[in-house]
C-alpha cells in the first residue's frame, strides 16, 4: 500500500483525560500504512465555551490552527475529536462565505488564514481516502463476543452542509468500519441523541439522565457495548456510568470503546496497547474471547468437512 | 406562556439585532414544533425551542435572555439540522447567549462558569488543563467537590496531568483575547 502523509490535529483532550483515543488513532493508522504529523505548536480549537462568547473570537482561535495547517502548505487537517472539527470547520464555512467575517477573524490573528485547509474526521478518512476493503484486510484477529452499537453523538455529522459527511440521521460510517472488521454490530435507535455534552461538571443529574437514555437504547438494541467518535460522549457514558447508576438508581455496567480501540483489537494489538484498560467499565470479559482469524477459518473447514457426509447423504435421500 | 400586548411590549430594535448577528430570519419560523420535538433538552428548558423562535419573532428580549434555555442549549445541532424552513436555530441560541453574555443576563451561571474556567486555561496556556479547569470551576462555583467522585477512578491511569501543557506561542493565544476585547471595546 503506498504511503499516505496527514496533519493530525490531536486536541487538548486527546492529550489528557482521552490519552487512549490517541494511542489509538495513532495505532490503527501506523498499521494501515498512515504517517501523522502534528502541525507544530497548534493551540486549542476553542470548542463550545469560545462559540458562546462571539463568533468571530471563535473563528479566530479555531483558525489559528488552520493558518498554522495551511502555512506547512497542506490542505487537508485530520483530526478525531468532533469538538475540533466542529470548530474548524464552521470558521472555515463561514469565512469563505463572508468576505466581512473572514477580514474581522483576519484582524486579530497573527497570522491570517486564506481558507485553503479542509478539516476531516479520522473517520472520514478511513472510509473516504483508506476504505473499508483496505481496512479489513489488515484484520488479524476476531472479537466473537462483541455485539456492539454505533453511537455518533451531536455534531460529526451535523449540521449537514458544514460537516459534509455521512447521513446527519442515520450514519452509518462506525457501522461500516466495524463491519469490514468482522464486529457485529446492532441496530441502534440512538446513533445521533445527545448524551449531554459538556454540562457534565456544570448540570451533573441533566447530563447523567440523557446519558442513561443512550446507555439504555443500546442494551435494548443487543448489544454489549458502545462504540464512539466523541471523546465527551465517551466520558459521560463511561467515566460518568457509576454516576448515572447512582443518579437513575440503574445497574448499567456496559463498556464504551473508541471505533480505533475495536479496530486495534481486531489488527492484533493488546488492550493495553490501545489504552483499554483506561477507561472506567472493564471491557475484559467481552474481549477476552479473541483469537486469530485463522483459528475460526480451521475451525470451520473442519466443521465443513464433517458435515459434508451428511449432506450428501441427506441429498440422496432427497433425489 | 402569559398573553404579551405585542403593540407595547415588542422590542423591534432587539429583533433586528439577531437578524442581523445571526443572519438568519426568525420570521420564517411557522411553529411546526419539529426542533422542540428533537430538542433532548426540551425537558430542562423553560421554554422549548420553538417557544424561544416564537418569543423572538414577537421581540421578546427579556423574557428570552432572561431563560434558562439559551443556557442549556448544548449546540447538538438538531434543530438546525432538522428545520423545514432551514432556520439555523442552533446558531439563533448561540447569538441569544452571546447576548445575553454581553448584556450581564446570566440565568444559569454554573454553565457560564464552566465555559470562564475553560476559556482562562486556554488563555494561559495556549492548550486547555483539564485539572486547571475543574479546579477553576470549583473553586468559581462553590460547589468546592464537584466531580471529586471521578478522581480516583482516572487516577494511576496516566490521563491526569498536574502540570499544563504551555506551548511556544500561548502568548499569541492571549493576543487573540486581548485584541478581541480591544475591538468590542471600541464598539462600545
Amino acid at each position: 500500500m503506498a504511503e499516505k502523509e496527514y496533519i493530525y490535529f490531536p486536541g487538548c483532550s486527546l492529550e489528557a483525560s482521552a490519552i487512549e483515543y490517541d494511542m489509538s488513532v495513532r495505532k490503527v493508522l501506523t498499521s494501515l500504512g498512515v504517517k501523522l504529523i502534528e502541525p507544530d505548536d497548534w493551540s486549542c480549537c476553542g470548542s463550545t465555551p469560545a462559540h458562546s462568547v462571539d463568533h468571530v473570537f471563535a473563528a479566530a482561535v479555531a483558525a489559528r490552527n488552520l493558518a498554522i495547517v495551511e502555512k506547512m502548505g497542506a490542505s487537508t487537517v485530520i483530526t478525531a475529536c468532533p469538538a475540533c472539527l466542529s470548530a474548524f470547520k464552521k470558521a472555515h464555512h463561514r469565512m469563505k462565505k463572508e468576505e466581512s467575517f473572514k477580514k474581522e477573524v483576519n484582524a486579530i490573528l497573527d497570522e491570517p488564514y486564506n481558507c485553503g485547509v479542509t478539516a476531516k474526521s479520522v473517520l472520514q478518512i478511513l472510509l473516504e481516502d483508506i476504505g473499508p476493503k483496505a481496512v479489513a484486510e489488515k484484520v488479524t484477529t476476531d472479537l466473537p463476543d462483541l455485539k456492539v452499537a454505533p453511537y455518533y453523538g451531536c455534531i460529526i455529522n451535523r449540521p449537514p452542509e458544514i460537516m459534509e459527511f455521512d447521513n446527519p440521521e442515520n450514519p452509518v460510517a462506525m457501522d461500516n468500519l466495524m463491519e469490514a472488521v468482522g464486529v457485529k454490530v446492532c441496530d441502534f435507535a440512538f446513533k445521533v441523541e445527545c448524551c449531554g455534552a459538556a454540562f457534565g461538571v456544570a448540570k451533573r443529574k441533566m447530563v447523567n439522565e440523557l446519558s442513561s437514555k443512550v446507555l439504555t437504547m443500546a442494551l435494548d438494541a443487543g448489544a454489549n457495548c458502545l462504540v464512539v467518535t466523541c471523546q465527551l460522549c465517551q466520558q459521560n457514558l463511561d467515566l460518568r456510568q457509576d454516576q448515572i447508576n447512582s443518579t437513575m438508581g440503574s445497574s448499567f455496567n456496559i463498556p464504551v470503546l473508541f471505533f480505533t480501540q475495536v479496530m486495534g483489537l481486531t489488527y492484533g494489538y493488546s488492550p493495553q496497547e490501545l489504552g483499554i484498560d483506561k477507561h472506567n467499565v472493564n471491557a475484559e470479559s467481552l474481549i477476552k474471547s479473541r483469537r486469530p482469524v485463522e483459528e475460526r477459518i480451521k475451525e470451520e473447514q473442519e466443521k465443513a468437512k464433517e458435515k459434508k457426509p451428511k449432506a450428501k447423504k441427506a441429498e440422496e435421500e432427497e433425489s | 406562556m402569559e398573553p404579551i400586548n405585542l403593540t407595547e411590549k415588542t422590542d423591534w430594535r432587539f429583533i433586528d439585532q439577531v437578524k442581523k448577528e445571526s443572519g438568519q430570519d426568525p420570521a420564517l419560523c411557522y411553529q411546526c414544533g419539529n426542533c422542540t420535538a428533537g430538542c433532548p433538552y426540551t425537558k430542562y428548558f423553560d421554554f422549548p425551542v420553538s417557544q424561544v423562535m416564537r418569543l423572538l419573532q414577537a421581540g421578546q428580549k427579556e423574557t428570552i435572555l432572561n431563560s434558562r434555555s439559551i443556557w442549556l442549549c448544548a449546540t447538538c445541532e438538531a434543530c438546525t439540522t432538522r428545520c423545514p424552513c432551514e432556520i439555523d436555530i442552533a446558531h439563533i441560541m448561540d447569538v441569544l447567549r452571546i447576548i445575553a453574555r454581553r448584556e450581564n443576563y446570566v440565568s444559569e451561571k454554573d454553565v457560564k462558569k464552566f465555559y470562564d474556567a475553560f476559556l482562562a486555561s486556554m488563555k494561559h496556556h495556549g492548550r486547555v488543563f483539564e485539572v486547571g479547569i475543574l479546579m477553576g470551576y470549583n473553586f468559581k462555583s462553590g460547589h468546592l467537590f464537584a466531580d471529586a467522585d471521578l478522581g480516583p477512578k482516572i487516577l494511576g491511569k496516566g490521563k491526569i496531568h498536574f502540570l499544563p501543557t504551555r506551548i511556544k506561542g500561548r502568548d499569541k493565544v492571549a493576543e487573540i483575547f486581548r485584541k478581541f476585547q480591544e475591538k468590542r471595546k471600541n464598539r462600545g
